[in-house]
């Protein structure tokens, strides 16, 4: 390969990789960059950053579209560190100056996204949900607003690039094609001084990974829900539909559902075919995270619960009136 | 051990209802709504508290808000915190998390020495969760999220399980250091009115922008890059219909769509 290449990208996206295998979001946002960047005549590079297994993964970001694939690879970069990666990410930022960089929204992004705005003095937009390019090409971030049923688009006026990180999921996976971009290998300049900290091990749960993700129908209990007890017939509803538990943020915080089961913002998003709420009021912390269901089904006490203007179908009542005899129901007309 | 804990006064939740954003600006309108310390940066606190149970030394809490948040430091000081440090000063107001960062780590600055800064993994009004990350690289020092439990090993290495997608790792580090906490770290202590008369004879050391060598054009709103450029209604492409009147009337119409849509 030539030396002395030069990265042409206007955007970059971090294609963050988990033992040697590439996170989806890195791709989703991949895609995303690619539908923002075309018509506005730039380009998208992957920025590939860790050792050894990177050849494969260039050539998978290559199918999925990307225009260049810029790879920094050293024994130093094995296990992400965020003071070692942001040192030549920022490098590399400064030397090549691109317009916007993306990256997901999980431990490694939010982590490296952080430092890298301190470190070149720019604007992160967090737990982005959407992403637009204005007509004068600036990069519009999406994230809910307070009070209700608002979103705000961020940005960064003043300062380059414009940083976001998007949640997993939000957008969808680009489509594999033929590549033509083309791989671009840069210097990495570290000293084991760099890696400022020493991973000792680490521990993955098995199964569970993408259960709600995947789930095609979700039972979701919010805080109208009230107790533990009745958190039950959250779940015995979930059962009965053969469907997966969600939850808002405060039935997580009262210790009903687990960290896992919360959706939306700062939890996950999921893209069933069926969501039914129940007992939520319809903050856009959480919505933000049901936007992609195909149907949602809203039980709720209060006939002005902002749910009602987002869903399919609403019920207005006390969930303890309605669901103990929809459970039954629906196990009848199982049995049938 | 000299540990500096970030405590946050953020909108007490009960009154979320009444919170609404500037138009113009994109920050909270608070208007008079009371504060509480952000929950998980009473869990920082707590971990804190513990650490310094077992290893001695100073625990310092550091907070940026309007001067009306003041009775919310002392509960810092009441939960056994030894001193609480206030930023306070109209030039701050409108910090993003940058310029937010970038104040908070010049008084960590100015307190010189320091072995460990905890904060929470996020607060209830912002969200972003890029304040102690942004901290760090401001004070030029390793740090890890998500952290749900901290040991040290022998005097300045700690070892740190942080939670990352699906698992836990478990992370060797040096002070000084940056630790934000995830909410199963620990249950915060409970406070008695006992703790609460000791908490009031402690001293809230208030800085304002003149104890601090800052560069002004990082500091306040005007210091901020990130901007709002407008809010919107998102449009609910949904159905909409609404089912309303007697209870087992609507279970069946329910059960009935649920059944017809292929569930059951």
């Amino acid at each position: 390969m030539a030396v002395n290449q030069r990265v042409k990208s206007e955007i970059w996206v971090f294609a963050e990789q988990r033992q040697g295998e590439l996170v989806d979001v890195g791709l989703e946002l991949l895609g995303k960059a690619l539908e923002l960047a075309h018509p506005a005549g730039w380009k998208v590079a992957s920025v590939l950053v860790g050792h050894a297994s990177e050849k494969a993964l260039c050539e998978q970001l290559l199918s999925f579209g990307a225009d260049e694939v810029i790879v920094a690879d050293h024994p130093l970069l094995r296990s992400y560190c965020s003071q070692s990666y942001a040192k030549i990410l920022g490098k590399l930022i400064r030397e090549y100056d691109p317009k916007v960089f993306l990256l997901g929204a999980t431990a490694m992004g939010s982590d490296l996204g952080a430092r890298l705005a301190v470190r070149l003095r720019t604007g992160l937009s967090a737990h982005c949900i959407g992403l637009e390019l204005s007509p004068e090409k600036k990069l519009l971030a999406v994230v809910p607003g307070w009070g209700g049923n608002v979103l705000a688009r961020i940005y960064s006026p003043h300062t380059q690039p414009q940083m976001a990180t998007v949640m997993p999921g939000v957008f969808n996976m680009p489509q594999e094609k033929e590549a033509t971009g083309r791989i671009v290998p840069v210097d990495v300049d570290l000293n084991p001084e760099d890696v400022t900290y020493k991973i000792l091990e680490v521990k993955r749960e098995a199964g569970q990974e993408h259960a709600l993700e995947k789930a095609e129908v979700i039972i979701a209990g919010g805080w109208g829900i009230g107790s533990r007890e009745d958190w039950q017939s959250v779940e015995d509803l979930a059962s009965a539909l053969h469907g997966m538990v969600g939850a808002t943020r405060p039935p997580v915080d009262e210790g009903w559902a687990k960290e896992n089961q919360m959706i939306g913002q700062s939890g996950r998003t999921v893209h069933p075919k069926l969501y039914i709420g129940i007992g939520i009021s319809g903050e856009m912390h959480h919505m933000v995270g049901i936007q992609n269901a195909d149907f949602i089904i809203a039980v709720n006490r209060d006939p002005e619960a902002d749910i009602f203007k987002m869903c399919d179908l609403g019920v207005v009542g006390d969930f303890k009136e309605i669901l103990p005899g929809l459970i039954e129901e629906i196990r009848e007309k199982l049995q049938k | 051990m000299r540990i500096i804990v970030c405590l946050k006064p953020v909108p007490d939740p009960k009154h979320w209802s009444r919170l609404a954003l500037d138009p113009k600006t994109g920050t909270l309108i608070r208007g008079g709504i009371p504060s509480i310390v952000n929950p998980l940066d009473r869990k920082a606190l707590e971990a804190a508290l513990q650490l310094r149970e077992k290893e001695g030394g100073e625990v310092i809490t550091l907070s940026m808000a309007p001067p009306s948040a003041m009775p919310v430091l002392r509960e810092g000081l009441a939960m056994g915190a030894d001193l609480s440090i206030f930023l306070t000063d109209l030039a701050f107001a409108g910090s993003d998390a940058l310029a937010t960062s970038y104040i908070m780590g010049t008084a960590i600055r100015k307190l010189a020495r320091y072995d460990l800064i905890l904060c929470g993994d996020q607060t209830l009004d912002g969200s972003t969760s890029l304040v102690s990350a942004q901290i760090a690289e401001f004070l030029g020092i390793p740090n890890l999220m998500h952290v749900s439990a901290i040991e040290v090993q022998k005097s300045g290495v700690f070892h740190v399980r942080s939670r990352i997608e699906h698992g836990s790792m478990l992370v060797e580090m040096k002070a000084p250091l940056v630790l934000s906490v995830a909410k199963e770290i620990n249950e915060p202590r409970y406070i008695t009115l006992m703790n609460i008369l000791e908490g009031e004879k402690k001293e809230i050391r208030v800085w304002s922008s003149k104890d601090l060598s800052l560069s002004e054009p990082w500091v306040g709103l005007k210091g901020s890059p990130s901007q709002m450029a407008d809010l919107f209604i998102r449009e609910a492409k949904r159905k909409g219909e609404i089912l309303q009147g007697d209870p087992s009337e609507m279970t069946k119409t329910l059960a009935d769509r649920l059944h017809r849509m292929g569930y059951c």
